[in-house]
């Protein structure tokens, strides 16, 4: 087996394994350590605007990321979606949140290394993941111009081998030939994608599986009983 | 009609000296910890002062407690929708500056410093950061005794529709201390704002807690308390608070903060309520009707209906008699002299408040003071102390109440002063308080000799009866088997591990022999 199979056929599934296998040991077994890790009391600064920034746009493009490749080919043509219309969507969207995601970003990356209370209290695996969502942010954004030369010349090739190489991934036949034409640069976003899913349960990252939709529907007080009869 | 029962608190304000006892016994019991250095579940502070966090009380400022929107009761930080919406960056979340950079000293530098002309000194070092501070700017007390500039003193929200100017001078400066912890309230804030659902209220006893595994630090609750007593514990990333000391109470002891008090100002006891009317009279429309309201939701333990339907929800037989002893009910409901801190918040506190009398020998010495009726204790409106000041911190500005519970504890004195100075009983200043007699000796023994078993009346937290097999549970109290204090879990883990150690100066000092 090569580099590039076990990168884009092996590689897959170690992070997505750890992924889930480490998000519920850590949900079971270290429940006080879930948390979204707050250091909004040690310093706002410009927050409202950072944060506000960073996560709106990382959680969008999460959101184009899982549409747009996870969606099967055949769904978009019946839905009257063209393979152009599709990619100059995926371009257009992609740097726009990309853009704001990158703001937000490296206004957080500043302060969580310069701020003196902030830098002082994080933990290496704080600054690691900051830096490394940057990174993939980066590439990613990195891709667009490439993106945008398959697009003038009119061939969606590269955007349907991806996600056909995704979509190979999550139904269990692992197809790395499928990347063999695919620009550099995508495979590197990919790895760092990757990484980042593989990370993700040993880092403060796991408070997105948190996000607390249940509030919308509860009522404001809770009461909580002692006895277990009644 | 809901009966539940509620762990309740009064301050006697006329009796606290300031001492900060009760801070630092529970300062050294539950918040001598990493990331909650600068919490103090219990504080005191000098009034008039902005206090700590700096402003808690302007809740223009900090949209903390409840509102009515269009009649309805509403968090006064918005909705549900809105906290998410501002989940990424809480807009209403005090800084660690508010209420100050937590630090220790560098005393070993008293000992290990080179010989110089000056004298060494110990210079303060951040909790937080570890480096070395320019200057401390702000503290639990920071205005103590009146320190501090009167013009910033004053900006305290209590001043509203007081004439400021005239309290400035040094004639007619006025003091007071308020000591303030978690008012374990009824309809708390902090629990209707918590997007994770972590907080709850217990229904045996009603002390309001964190739980801290499910606590993810969305932070709403600490902008939403608005007595800013919910605490971020910035190195765990939880919310912490007040816990009203339950394992004592449970154990039918009074908090480590009321039985630590030397002034045995505190009480601690429990009060019936009907839970079926928290929102209703949490929405009475008029602020200053909101201190009547909170009294109308108290049900009377000796009425046979209320113990009927005390009994019909599974509250245990000490419970009601205790609820019958109760020194909160006495001080709040019958002799109306105890008061619940802003009411016009819309929480339904549970810790209330006698007011301050001011000293005034010295007045009345010079015959500088109007005096009621007995020709020797002063009207409560001419003392010191601004009738007005007392009424926006205790009864959301309406005089009447206050007035009339100062003219209580005057006219207590005034009968106990003809006993004891003039040999026979004068009562005119009782008739005119319109109490008796045998309530103003009542509150004499509450008041000003306060015996520990009149201060607290707590019975057990029962946990045979909350518990399926009581006797299997023995015993396993005292060990932990979890992944926090037990050394039976492999010191490697992948996840997260807490740092426990607090900031404090490594370097040591010499020892006396060297």
């Amino acid at each position: 087996m090569n580099l590039h199979n076990f990168l884009y056929g092996v590689y897959p599934y170690i992070a997505l394994s750890v992924f889930l296998l480490g998000s519920i040991l850590r949900f079971d077994r270290e429940q006080y350590t879930w948390k979204s890790d707050s250091s909004q009391l040690l310093s706002k600064g410009n927050l409202r605007v950072s944060s506000n920034l960073f996560h709106i746009g990382v959680l969008a493009i999460f959101g184009g990321h899982a549409v747009g490749l996870l969606t099967p080919h055949g769904w978009f043509t019946a839905l009257g979606v063209s393979d152009m219309a599709h990619q100059m969507v995926a371009i257009w969207a992609g740097t726009i949140f990309g853009l704001l995601a990158l703001t937000g970003g490296a206004m957080l990356w500043l302060r969580r290394m310069f701020n003196a209370r902030v830098s002082a209290v994080s933990r290496r695996t704080d600054k690691f993941i900051l830096s490394w969502l940057l990174l993939t942010l980066i590439l990613g954004l990195s891709t667009i111009p490439v993106s945008i030369g398959h697009a003038n010349e009119g061939n969606p090739g590269v955007m349907i081998a991806l996600a056909e190489w995704v979509q190979s991934i999550v139904y269990l036949h692992p197809n790395p030939a499928l990347l063999a034409e695919v620009d550099t640069i995508f495979k590197v976003h990919l790895f760092f994608g990757m990484t980042v899913f593989l990370v993700f349960p040993f880092t403060r990252m796991v408070h997105v599986w948190s996000a607390p939709f249940g509030y919308l529907g509860r009522p404001y007080q809770i009461v909580r009983s002692k006895r277990s009869f009644r | 009609m809901k009966v539940r029962a509620q762990f309740a608190f009064v301050f006697n304000l006329d009796k606290c000296i300031g001492c900060h006892t009760c801070s630092v016994t529970c300062k050294n019991v539950w918040t001598n910890r990493k990331g909650v250095e600068y919490a103090w579940f219990n504080n005191v502070e000098s009034k008039p002062g902005v206090g700590y966090p700096k402003q808690w009380e302007d809740q223009d400022k900090w949209n903390g407690g409840w509102e009515l929107k269009n009649g309805k009761l509403e968090l006064k930080s918005g909705s549900r929708s809105s906290k998410l919406m501002n989940i990424f960056a809480n807009p209403d979340l005090p800084e660690i500056d508010d209420y100050y950079e937590p630090f220790t000293y560098n005393y070993a530098r008293l000992q290990n410093a080179p010989l110089s002309e000056a004298a060494p000194t110990a210079r303060p070092l951040s909790q937080i950061t570890g480096e070395t501070m320019e200057k401390i700017t702000w503290g639990p007390n920071w205005e103590d005794d009146l320190a501090g500039e009167y013009s910033k003193r004053s900006k305290d929200q209590n001043m509203h529709n007081i004439q400021k100017e005239m309290y400035g001078q040094f004639e007619n400066t006025f003091h007071m201390y308020l000591p303030r912890i978690c008012n374990h309230c009824l309809n708390p804030a902090c629990v209707a704002a918590c997007p994770s659902g972590s907080m709850y209220k217990r229904e045996e006893d009603g002390i309001v807690l964190v739980d801290q595994d499910k606590c993810r630090g969305w932070r709403m609750c600490v902008s939403s308390c608005p007595y800013k007593k919910v605490f971020y514990n910035w190195e765990s990333g939880k919310a912490e608070k007040c816990v009203g000391c339950y394992p004592r109470v449970e154990s039918g002891m009074p908090t480590v903060c009321s039985e630590s008090c030397v002034g045995r100002i505190r009480y601690n006891g429990i009060m019936l309520y009907d839970a079926d009317r928290i929102e209703e009279l949490a929405s009475t429309e008029n602020e200053q009707d909101l201190y009547e309201a909170q009294c109308n939701i108290f049900l009377d333990p000796n009425d046979p209906e209320v113990i009927a339907a005390a009994r019909a929800e599974g509250i245990n037989e000490d419970w009601i008699i205790a609820a019958q002893k109760s020194p909160i009910y006495k001080m709040a409901i019958e002799w109306k002299i105890a008061f619940p801190m802003h009411p016009e918040f819309r929480t339904l506190p549970m810790v209330w408040y006698v007011p301050p009398l001011s000293p005034v020998q010295s007045q009345i010495d010079q015959g500088n003071l109007p005096v009621g009726p007995d020709g020797a204790i002063p009207l409560a409106g001419s003392m010191r102390l601004p009738v007005q000041y007392l009424a926006n911190l205790l009864t959301a500005g309406k005089e009447e109440p206050i007035i009339s519970a100062l003219n209580r504890m005057i006219a207590m004195r005034s009968y106990q002063r003809s006993v004891h100075v003039e040999g026979k009983a004068d009562t005119r200043a009782l008739e005119k308080a319109g109490i008796t007699e045998e309530m103003a000796l009542e509150m004499y023994r509450y008041l000003a000799i306060a015996n520990y078993e009149d201060r607290f009346v707590i019975p057990t937290g029962h946990a045979e009866v909350t518990l399926d097999d009581f006797h299997g549970f023995q015993g396993q109290n005292g060990f932990t088997f979890g992944n926090d204090t037990s050394a039976g879990v492999s010191k490697i883990t992948l996840f997260p591990r807490r740092r426990k150690e607090s900031m404090e100066p490594k370097e040591l000092a010499p020892s006396a022999d060297e």
